[in-house]
């Protein structure tokens, strides 16, 4: 296994976003984080690529706190991640998560599970809030199904309200975790859509996907992790013609024989 | 053959049953489901406090949790809830009673709702910002609850026939009655058919209704 020392971003960039300095986490005995260092620039597109169990859901996680850390620090647009509470809660509604497995409020309608954040936190005005979760809806094309519960959409319908609900708390970053593992492959690109339109408008996106279309139209970057490292991180084109990495080499000769 | 009902009031025993049974039921499904809320809470004294209350509080017999209220509490501790009439205080020790005793059991039932939210909703619900008192109260709390109207439903009809425990401690409910009526009357097998009938007129619509009620909320996945 080799490994390679990441060129450093751009020292210029003044707009980082999203800052992790030599983060490390342990499952138990399992490091599973290992001196992660990385840097998002405001209106970047992050693609995060790696074997499973390389820790890429667990970074997700951490840049929202949804996992704590053991060491080093997280920063959201230069503020470190509060440890708890109103903070952190505050911090949350900055950063939008989408899930592999969509986790829509099963107990809600659609329109009810956008609108429910930005009533709660955002302590949103209900007609503003439903208004703005319409839009929403409209936006990534399941406006007709607002009134209808979670079980009664397909799973490509979920995600992209589970997007919409995500968007609905005004996110400075979005973070997706494999958002199209979960779907039938007719499915997929529905959602890729929506977030390959999210990413032409601006949106900074750290995105943790196998889907190499989308990486190569919509990524700035992509980042390679195995075993709890970051190994490489190049564009696009340069990862997917000319990994520099065997780690790499290996792994996408295995997703691309397929 | 009926007539020696006329010197009883039978009615109004049941409804002494109906009404120790509905302030218990509101008193433990409240702090049942506080119980529930500290057991999955974030704040370790309070799920340890939550475990030990169950674990406790289930395994002792509530003839001894009552026969506590009124010994303990009151004749010890001289603790007589508000009243000194003897009947009402003791009554509202019962209450008190079925209260510790079947929250323990709401608790469970309320645990094992909780359960059946995937955590992923709870995640979703943290990662919009919510608090861990609104993740609880907007998200897993009202699906925990629909799914609990079954084991829930159970727990009331257990807590009906349970109010007989209070006789122990002389409330006028029904089961105090019956044993006045089978000292004092020779119908023993209508009498006991009479109170089995009453308990039956409370508890069957409870579980019917319930059930209906349980599938109507059902959360669909
Ligand atoms: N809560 C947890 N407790 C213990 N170990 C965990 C936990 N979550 C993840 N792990 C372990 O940490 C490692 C990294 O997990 P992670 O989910 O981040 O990998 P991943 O890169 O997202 O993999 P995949 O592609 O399968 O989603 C795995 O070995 C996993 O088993
Ligand atoms: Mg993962």
């Amino acid at each position: 296994m080799t490994k390679v020392t990441v060129a450093k971003e751009d020292a210029a960039t003044s707009d980082e976003l999203v800052v992790l300095k030599s983060v490390n986490k342990h499952f138990g005995a399992l490091h599973v984080l290992q001196d992660i260092d990385l840097t998002i620039a405001r209106g970047e597109v992050v693609v995060v690529i790696g074997p499973s169990g390389s820790g890429k859901s667990t970074l997700c996680r951490t840049i929202n706190r949804l996992e704590t850390i053991d060491s080093g620090t997280i920063a959201i647009d230069g503020k470190p991640l509060p440890h708890e509470g109103r903070e952190l809660a505050r911090l949350r509604a900055d950063v939008g998560m989408v899930f592999q497995s969509f986790n829509l409020f099963a107990h809600k309608t659609v329109l009810d599970n956008v609108m429910l954040g930005q009533v709660k936190v955002r302590k949103a005005d209900k007609k503003q809030a439903e208004e703005k979760a319409r839009a929403l809806l409209d936006r990534v094309g399941v406006g007709a199904q607002a009134d209808k519960y979670p079980a009664q959409l397909s799973g490509g319908q979920q995600q992209r309200v589970a997007i919409a609900r995500a968007l609905a708390m005004g996110p400075k970053v979005m973070l997706f975790d494999e958002p199209t593992s979960a779907l039938d492959p007719e499915m997929i690109n529905e959602v890729l859509e929506v977030m390959q339109q999210l990413a032409r408008e601006g949106m900074t996106m750290i995105v943790v996907t196998h889907e190499m279309g989308f990486a190569r139209s919509a990524a700035n970057r992509v980042v390679f992790m195995a075993d709890g490292r970051i190994v490489e991180q190049s564009s696009p084109d340069q990862f997917f013609s000319n990994p520099r990495s065997d780690r790499a080499k290996d792994f996408l000769s295995k997703i691309l024989h397929h | 053959m009926f007539d020696f009902l006329d010197k009883y009031d039978v009615l109004g025993a049941f409804w002494t049953t109906v009404q120790l049974t509905l302030l218990s039921a509101v008193g433990s499904l409240i702090w049942g489901t506080l119980l529930a809320a500290m057991r999955v809470g974030p704040v370790p004294l309070m799920r340890g406090f939550g475990t030990a209350y169950v674990n406790i509080v289930r395994n002792i017999p509530l003839t001894v949790i009552i026969l506590f209220a009124a010994l303990g509490l009151k004749d010890t501790l001289g603790i007589s809830l508000g009243s000194d009439v003897v009947d009402t205080s003791n009554f509202r020790l019962s209450v008190l009673g079925l209260t510790v005793y079947t929250s323990a059991f709401v608790c469970e039932a309320i645990r094992a709702g909780i359960n059946t939210v995937p955590v992923g909703q709870a995640e979703a619900a943290r990662a919009i910002g919510l608090s861990f008192t609104q993740v609880l109260g907007l998200v897993v709390l009202p699906q925990a609850f629909r799914a609990a109207v079954g084991p829930l439903t159970n727990v009331l009809i257990a807590l009906t026939k349970n109010t007989t425990v209070a006789a122990a401690i002389g409330v006028a409910e029904a089961a105090l009655l019956m044993k006045e009526m089978v000292e004092n009357e020779a119908q023993l097998l209508l009498i006991s058919a009479i109170i089995a009938f009453g308990f039956c007129c409370l508890t069957l619509p409870t579980g019917l209704i319930l059930g209906w009620v349980g599938k109507k909320v059902a959360v669909k996945r």
